[in-house]
């Protein structure tokens, strides 16, 4: 237990990804004077499942909602490095962080649909994008609502408020409400944290088709579902990432000590 | 064994239930009494004659009883007599001892006069143009109703004449002078003077036409009167026309009093108001009161609620923000006599003395807006209550969830389409709790009007059939206002005191009327946009 406490010199990174559509480079980012993370270095394979794991106050979290420049919200917040997405430096001044964001879509930790019909929630990101024809909206609600699995329990009651689903249903519902925007990656910020464990099947089965056609970074304390679900999984400790690996390796094979006083649940 | 009672905390239970029931007792103690007194002023109550063992006979209402000071068995009850013009005073207080018998005789008839109050009495003989039309209780009775409906017509003749004729040509006649007073002032041209003079000739020759036309009208009113005879013996004679309403509350049945009942508090929530406001109705008041809390409102929110949201989304927290939020809390309790004094100060006469002298030069000295007016009270109270406004908005602003704002902007919105999508219908319910309590507020604010406006008697309203529709410059009623006037400034405080009651009852139906429209909104916006059930 002892050995991780100290500076993590020398973490294990998988080298070799081959298509990412993401990359972290050299990236830390201060809280005012306090420091979230230091000089990550990370690429993010395209359409496949990456999980972000690691106990609490490590990083995963800011890391992720730098990703879609979340953390511009926070008004301390100040980085070094960068982020490219598709190539592009998100962090650049003349970046269009609007754009960003509808390519770089997030489901947050706690459901949060709008006060609005479940119709209105799917299709408020094409309507803020000025798309007002009904047909296209229609078209895009019932594809989204089927790719997160929601279609066939909700296809009667479209106009009805999305606050009467079930936590469940309504984490399903943020998460077709961010597909029907057809973002690149999808930011997966622990969705199933709040959900009992059927609706968290619901919620894995959901993530295990996207992947065909979505990139999906997902930050979990689940270490089962991290297994479970994720081609590629990233440990982090005290705002460094400590190993990035394939699942497979990470959890039967891990290079490192601490990941592996981890991932057996010997700390954490 | 006291430790476990201490720190179960019954005690507290305690305490906490006599505070909310010691709250509860003193607000139904303040409704009971405004009821109490209020309800029962307009029933036509019997009309009880006393002889007493004097030989003295009175007639009168009975309106209270108790104890006479030092003599702790015998009870004095007070009587309203009425007949001021007779007696000086409409009440009078009889000790019970004194009392012979009682009676309750059919034929007394209540008249209700545009001036000296209420007359009691029997009826003699009705006379018109000196001859004697009726000279019998029931027949005189018969023959005044047509006479009554005669002259309730006059009057709507009278009223429309003043009203419409002679104030249209009025209106000209100022139009004219200040055209005069304009050319004056630009140097005039001797032709067109002489124009407008002609002018004015014209209006003058039209305003004799009509003055005889009302002058004859007012001629008719003198021919018949009616006279009766008092308890006492006295006769007095009482002109048909200065009658309002009469009635002979011994003979009426349920059904009889209840309709007196209702045509005399349609009346008051109606009519216009009689002798120095004791009497008749106060639908002036309540007019200005509801005018002033709506212009009021359409001020305070949209400015209020513009400002709390660059406050809580836009500024950038810190210091001056800060400092900021703790002014405007501060200014929320600041005493409204200050916002009056600011009112006035800059209202009126700074920004209402600039206008006068920009565009109505010509009427000075007479003030158009540099005096007290229904826009002046009515931002000085906006002024007023925009504080609550802020600080509730931006509570409600507060409360929105962060996941919301973050699920908004993470789907690419913009930060105006996170605001006005997202957060403003989330926090509306709580916005809309602070503007109920504000408007309460407002409505119930008297202090400030009484130097921004507020008169004792505007019987023209603010908002009428003439261009431009909205006299926003003129001076209002206000139902506060009314209450201490006619509660504290009359001069028949005692006659006045069945008003003021029912004054504060009506004035304590708007505020529950408005605060239950806006609660019904609240509450459907609720439902709507009810917190996610996890």
């Amino acid at each position: 237990m002892s050995e991780i406490r100290g500076e993590i010199d020398d973490p294990f990174v998988v080298a070799e990804i081959e298509n990412p559509i993401v990359e972290v480079d050299k990236l830390s980012l201060y809280y005012g004077d306090t420091q979230a993370l230091y000089d990550v270095d990370l690429a993010i394979p395209e359409r496949e499942v990456t999980a972000f794991i690691g106990p609490s106050g490590c990083g995963k979290s800011t890391l992720l909602r730098s990703l879609n420049r979340l953390n511009d919200l926070v008004e301390s917040a100040r980085i070094e490095g960068n982020v490219r997405v598709s190539g592009a430096d998100i962090y650049a001044p003349d970046y269009d962080v609007i754009d960003l964001r509808r390519r770089v879509g997030m489901v947050f930790q706690k459901s949060n649909p709008f006060p609005k019909s479940i119709y209105e929630n799917v299709a408020y990101g094409l309507r803020i994008a000025g798309e007002n024809r009904s047909s296209v909206l229609d078209e895009s609600v019932e594809k989204s609502l089927r790719a997160a699995a929601l279609w066939d329990e909700v296809k009667d009651r479209l106009k009805d408020n999305a606050l009467g689903l079930s936590g469940g249903q309504q984490q399903r519902l943020c998460i077709a409400r961010t597909l029907a925007v057809e973002p690149e990656v999808v930011l997966m910020d622990e969705p199933c944290s709040a959900l009992d464990p059927i609706a968290t099947v619901r919620i894995e089965e959901t993530i295990s088709e996207l992947k065909n056609d979505y990139t999906i970074v997902i930050v979990t304390h689940n270490l089962q579902q991290a297994a479970r679900i994720s081609d590629y999984t990233a440990f982090f400790y005290l705002g460094r990432l400590v190993e990035f690996n394939q699942t497979q390796q990470m959890f039967t094979q891990p290079h490192l000590k601490q990941t592996e006083d981890y991932v057996t649940g010997r700390f954490g | 064994m006291t430790l476990r009672f201490w720190r179960g905390g019954d005690p507290f239970i305690w305490l906490t239930g006599s505070a909310l029931a010691f709250c509860l007792l003193m607000i139904s103690g303040l409704v009971g009494i405004i009821l109490y007194n209020g309800v029962g002023v307009f029933w036509p109550s019997a009309l009880e004659q006393l002889y007493l063992r004097d030989g003295q006979v009175v007639l009168g209402k009975v309106v209270d009883r108790q104890v006479i000071p030092d003599q702790p068995e015998a009870y004095r009850i007070q009587l309203k007599v009425g007949n001021r013009d007779a007696y000086g005073l409409d009440f009078r207080w009889v000790d019970e001892a004194d009392i012979e018998r009682i009676e309750q005789p059919a034929p007394v008839v209540v008249f209700e006069r545009l001036e000296w109050g209420d007359a009691y009495g029997y009826l003699e003989e009705i006379t018109q143009n000196d001859q004697v039309l009726a000279a019998d209780g029931q027949d005189v009775w018969k023959a005044l109703q047509p006479l009554l409906e005669a002259s309730a017509t006059r009057w709507e003749v009278i009223r429309s004449i003043e009203h419409e004729e002679m104030g249209e040509l009025n209106r000209a006649m100022e139009d004219l002078r200040l055209e005069k007073r304009r050319l004056e002032m630009d140097g005039a041209k001797p032709e067109a003077m002489a124009e407008l003079e002609d002018r004015d000739r014209a209006l003058w020759e039209r305003y004799e036409r009509v003055s005889e036309r009302l002058n004859a009208v007012r001629a008719e009113n003198e021919q018949a009167t009616v006279s009766i005879r008092l308890a006492d013996g006295r006769e007095r004679s009482v002109r048909v026309a200065d009658i309002v309403r009469t009635y002979q509350p011994n003979a009426l049945g349920v059904w009889g009093k209840i309709g007196i009942y209702c045509e005399k508090g349609w009346e008051f929530v109606a009519g216009q108001p009689r002798e120095s406001n004791t009497e008749g109705g106060i639908f002036p008041a309540l007019f200005g009161t509801v005018m002033m809390v709506m212009l009021m409102s359409l001020a305070a929110v949209p400015f209020g609620i513009l400002a709390a949201l660059y406050l809580r989304e836009y500024a950038k927290q810190g210091l001056f923000v800060r400092l900021v939020r703790i002014a405007v809390n501060n200014l929320a309790g600041v005493p409204s006599i200050v916002f009056g004094m600011f009112g006035l100060g800059f209202f009126v006469y700074g920004v209402g003395g600039s206008i006068d002298r920009l565009f109505y030069p010509e009427a000075l000295p007479t003030p158009t807006y540099g005096t007290g007016g229904i826009l002046w009270a009515s931002l000085t109270l906006a002024l007023l209550t925009v504080p609550v406004v802020i600080v509730a908005t931006e509570e409600a602003l507060a409360a929105v969830p962060r996941e919301l704002r973050e699920g908004a902007l993470g789907l690419g919105s913009t930060k105006f389409q996170m605001i006005w999508n997202v957060v403003l219908p989330s926090a509306l319910p709580g916005i809309l709790t602070g503007v109920i309590l504000a408007t309460a507020r407002g409505a119930g604010e008297v202090a400030p009007l009484m130097i921004t406006g507020v008169v004792k008697l505007a019987p023209d309203l603010p908002l009428d059939a003439y261009w431009p529709f909205f006299h926003l410059e003129r001076k209002f009623m206000h139902l506060g206002f009314h209450i201490y006037d006619v509660g504290f400034q009359s001069p028949n405080v005692e006659a006045a005191r069945p008003m003021v009651y029912t004054t504060a009852l009506l004035l304590l139906l708007i505020v529950l009327a408005l605060n239950l429209t806006a609660i019904v909104v609240r509450n459907k916006l609720r439902r709507r946009y009810a917190s996610t059930a996890f």
